[in-house]
């Protein structure tokens, strides 16, 4: 380690115990993770693509975490989201920013709908990153490198592959989010960072294509991770003035087997500093998986030490965080319970159809119109993507949606009416049906009746039921989730469902 | 409370076309079935009709938005046509129109008539729709099975009846609507069926089964009113008189849980039955009654509205119907036509189909299917829209001495 780095490290360490300083440190304020319930047993998709492609069987081994039909980088990224601000003012934001290789939209901003979700104020900065897989970790060092207020950071991929090939075993739907900011409350302050950028092209998706074509595995190993990803991790761990040996975590998101370990070696890090890269479990998360091991890491990581995260795409960025006491009032556990919440499948086809590889007859229940007028999607946002209902400031009554005239019947009060938010608020079955009737891509179309703890009642599909999970009196949590695409004019339209709390609690 | 409509109007004819799936046939040439059967009835000639109610439930499978094909269809004497568009409930609240229109004085002799040409959509069930760009962004795109399923639920969990317990009374509903349905040559299903075939019959929506929804058919119906005056002077005797006519529509209450329901029951059917029964001075309508015709979408939906007319006591509508009460010979038969289960269900004609039943009771016209005893009330109960959000209609009929 260089004198002088070490120099600024101890001093750093100093500084931190001084009150007036700490509060300009910046670094991560809170953190979470969300993955989808599905997971699907590589083994089903060998099964299925064995008579082709008999080699996929040296990957099915595990299972990848699959998003359901209802579900896209936009929703996951609320989810992640909504776990990372829990307990957080949301007010306090100034910037949301969501990462993705598979945004919904190439031009809508995919982040302002987050916005919307998340009831955040107007007055706010946001902006999608994408480009390549290290979006996650650049909008992240962005973040950090920026001042001023909190800054949300999402990442979230739900990416489309070919059958029989590689990526589709390899990768996983999922979304991280972390919340950057100043404070005595950051949880992992920055000590280094480095960047890279090379046009590596290890694989590509030209704009408005829907597969990546890839290139040869052992080739971007060796050059890729071996030369590149190796060497921009070395030049950081050179920067912080650290023993590279002496990182406490080191989280590289290569999720084939062995090819962290490898980097890691090669980069001088203990091998057991290594993150488990969640390749068994949820699979290559895209631009998601590096923050996402970052939330399994801040899970269990104890004050003082240090963890690197480092990116990969066309280059890569690296960052040293070191972990303050304030990690210790922070609630832990977060991806675990993600993991805990899985449950496993083995319905390849009904996936690929989600996935709208296959391309399933769909009836002509399926042929609803869906048409989203612009103006009235902009005069009801805030009841359509926040969930805002209302509550009259005479009677106390709750409803939704609001409207000018009270639905209370002793009092139907005339422009009393104040926003008031559901969506956080859990909610009991007040009566469901599970629909065999009703189009839905995940059959039965479970829907019903919901009372909101405090007040206000919604009819409302459900999300991510099976006949044991839901009866009148269950307890449930709302998602947003996409309701209904309008495949005429492309456009998806989004609004919250009720999911039961023992499965859907992100 | 308003004065009231009994014994104002008289039902001076009705027709009803055969209802089913009527691939050769348009609205109108549906239409004109009922209809002349009905000016044949009422012995009048079609240029002595003042004016006209047209109730249609869906218009993007059907006539569009206006008054006119009927005008056409039936070369009406450029008489006022309105269309009446309120969803299930539609037959009825077009008779309440014409009715109206003869007890202000407004019209002579007035025609209500209804219809849905509903096969043409391509697959079975009530086409999938939009309610609006507010609503298609917030509310639910279920089926109609899915939504009444939730009554089932609703009612079941409210009054801790067992599962099979309810699934059977709501199976004894439907084969007993089948075998009224049997003998009804205008029914589209007339076929019998057995307990065990509605119990093991594939899930629509959780706990309705196959069995458990009605038909979706073609159809249309009609009736020509005029005041008992006019009824008179065109020779009628022994005249069916309107005794009660109500129609009560949700406000937001049940949705907004501002009160408290429950999702057990239908509340604008509780509110249309005290309106009605008052209206007609009905005091005790399990005494009074002699037939019912109601809103059987689905078996849940007639077994509570049972409870909702206040003939069965709140949580033992299924045990009066397993005891028989509501069969062809219990005390007060209950889709003696075979109801929408077998009769069928045009949306727009269903009102009126109930209304034509309780006129051809009354009269003794019924045949295979008439009620020995003779009825002097009947009462007939629409629904459009779901439990949670709807319109009750609800109009007694009787005799003039009832």
């Amino acid at each position: 380690m260089a004198a002088t780095g070490l120099l600024a490290h101890c001093l750093r360490d100093r500084l931190e115990t001084i009150g007036e300083l700490v509060s300009d440190i910046r670094g991560i304020l809170s953190y979470g993770a969300y993955v989808p319930r599905r997971r699907l047993q590589r083994s089903a998709i060998h099964a299925a693509n064995k008579w082709f492609a008999p080699a996929l069987g040296a990957m099915a081994k595990g299972e990848r975490a699959i998003a359901n039909w209802d579900e896209d980088a936009i929703t996951m990224g609320v989810e992640a989201s909504r776990d990372c601000l829990d307990g957080y003012d949301r007010a306090s934001l100034s910037g949301v920013t969501l990462a993705s290789v598979s945004h919904s939209f190439a031009d809508r901003l995919n982040a302002g709908i987050i916005k919307e979700a998340l009831d955040l104020s107007d007055t706010i900065a946001a902006d999608d990153r994408g480009g390549s897989l290290r979006a996650g970790t650049s909008a992240l060092l962005s973040a950090l490198q920026g001042s001023g207020s909190a800054h949300l950071i999402a990442a979230a991929d739900l990416r489309k592959a070919r059958a029989a090939s590689d990526a589709e075993m390899l990768q996983g739907d999922a979304s991280a989010a972390v919340l950057v900011g100043n404070g005595d409350d950051v949880i992992a302050r920055l000590v280094a960072s480095h960047s890279v950028t090379v046009d590596f092209v290890d694989h590509y998706r030209e704009a408005g294509e829907e597969y990546d074509y890839a290139w040869e595995p052992r080739w971007i190993r060796e050059i890729g991770h071996g030369g590149i990803l190796t060497g921009a991790i070395r030049d950081c761990i050179d920067r912080s003035g650290l023993d590279a040996a002496s990182i406490e975590h080191a989280i590289i998101p290569l999720t084939a087997r062995g090819a962290a370990a490898s980097v890691a070696k090669k980069s001088g890090l203990s091998p057991d500093a290594l993150v488990d890269p969640l390749g068994a479990t949820i699979g290559d998360c895209g631009t998601a998986h590096p923050l996402l091991m970052l939330t399994q890491t801040l899970d269990a990581a104890q004050p003082g030490e240090h963890v690197l995260v480092a990116g990969f795409g066309q280059g890569a960025d690296v960052m040293i965080f070191q972990i303050t006491a304030a990690i210790n009032s922070v609630r832990r556990g977060r991806l675990e319970k993600q993991l805990a919440r899985g449950i496993q499948d083995s319905n390849y086809m009904r996936f690929l159809a989600h996935r709208g590889v296959l391309d399933i007859e769909k009836g002509m229940r399926a042929e609803l119109d869906e048409k989203q007028p612009s103006t009235s999607l902009y005069r009801n946002r805030k009841a359509v993507f926040a969930l805002v209902g209302a509550r009259c400031t005479k009677t106390g009554t709750v409803q939704f949606p609001a409207s000018d005239i009270g639905v209370n019947p002793n009092d139907h009060s005339i422009g009393t009416q104040e926003p008031y938010p559901l969506a956080e608020r859990s909610a009991r079955v007040l009566s469901y049906t599970a629909d065999s009737l009703a189009f839905s891509l995940d059959p039965a179309c479970y829907y019903g009746t919901i009372d909101f703890e405090g007040g206000g009642r919604i009819a409302v599909e459900f999300a991510e039921v099976s006949a044991e999970d839901v009866d009148v009196g269950s307890q449930m949590r709302m998602v947003f989730r996409i309701k209904a695409y309008d495949s005429l004019r492309h456009f998806r339209k989004y609004f919250w469902k009720a999911t039961p709390i023992s499965q859907g609690d992100a | 409370m308003a004065r009231g409509i009994k014994d104002k109007v008289a039902i001076i004819g009705m027709g009803c076309a055969r209802f089913g799936e009527r691939w050769e046939d348009n609205a109108d040439t549906l239409m004109v079935e009922a209809f002349t059967e009905a000016v044949a009835d009422a012995g009048i000639d079609t240029s002595q009709i003042d004016a006209a109610w047209q109730s249609v439930g869906f218009d993007g499978v059907n006539i569009g938005p206006s008054g006119i094909p009927t005008s056409i269809a039936l070369r009406l004497p450029n008489a006022g046509v309105t269309k009446v568009e309120n969803y299930c409930a539609s037959g009825t609240d077009a008779f309440r129109g014409a009715v109206y229109a003869v007890a202000s004085g407004g019209a002579d002799i007035a025609l209500a008539i209804g219809v849905e040409k509903l096969k043409d959509t391509g697959y079975g069930g009530l086409p999938v729709r939009t309610r609006g760009s507010t609503w298609d962004m917030i509310g639910v795109t279920g089926s109609a099975p899915g939504n009444f399923a939730q009554l089932a639920n609703g009612y079941r969990a409210k009054h801790g009846i067992d599962a099979a317990d309810l699934k059977r009374a709501m199976a004894h509903v439907s084969v007993k609507s089948h075998a009224n349905g049997a003998r009804n040559p205008k029914a589209h299903l007339r076929n019998e069926i057995d307990i065990d075939k509605v119990m093991n019959a594939p899930m629509i929506a959780e706990p309705l089964g196959l069995f458990d929804c009605c038909g979706v058919s073609d159809g249309a119906a009609c009736a020509i009113v005029t005041t008992p005056e006019i009824a008179r002077s065109l020779g009628k005797q022994d005249l069916v008189m309107v005794k009660a006519l109500q129609l009560a529509t949700s406000n937001g209450w049940e949705m907004q849980q501002a009160g408290g329901w429950d999702g057990s029951y239908i509340h604008t059917t509780r509110i249309a039955a005290k309106r009605a029964y008052e209206e007609a001075g009905i005091k005790n309508p399990r005494a009074e009654l002699d037939l019912l015709e109601v809103h059987d979408c689905f078996s849940i939906t007639e077994l509570v509205v049972m409870e909702d007319l206040f003939v069965s006591q709140e949580g033992k509508g299924w045990t009066d119907v397993l005891d028989g009460f509501f069969d062809a010979d219990g005390e007060i038969p209950c889709q003696i036509d075979g109801g929408l289960k077998c009769f069928g269900h045009p949306i727009g004609a269903s009102g009126l189909r109930m209304i034509y039943e309780n006129y051809l009771q009354l009269q003794g016209r019924a045949g295979d299917r008439q009620r020995a005893k003779p009825p002097k009330l009947a009462l007939s109960h629409n629904l459009g829209g779901m439990p949670s959000q709807n319109v009750s209609a609800i109009a007694i009929v009787g005799t003039e001495d009832a």
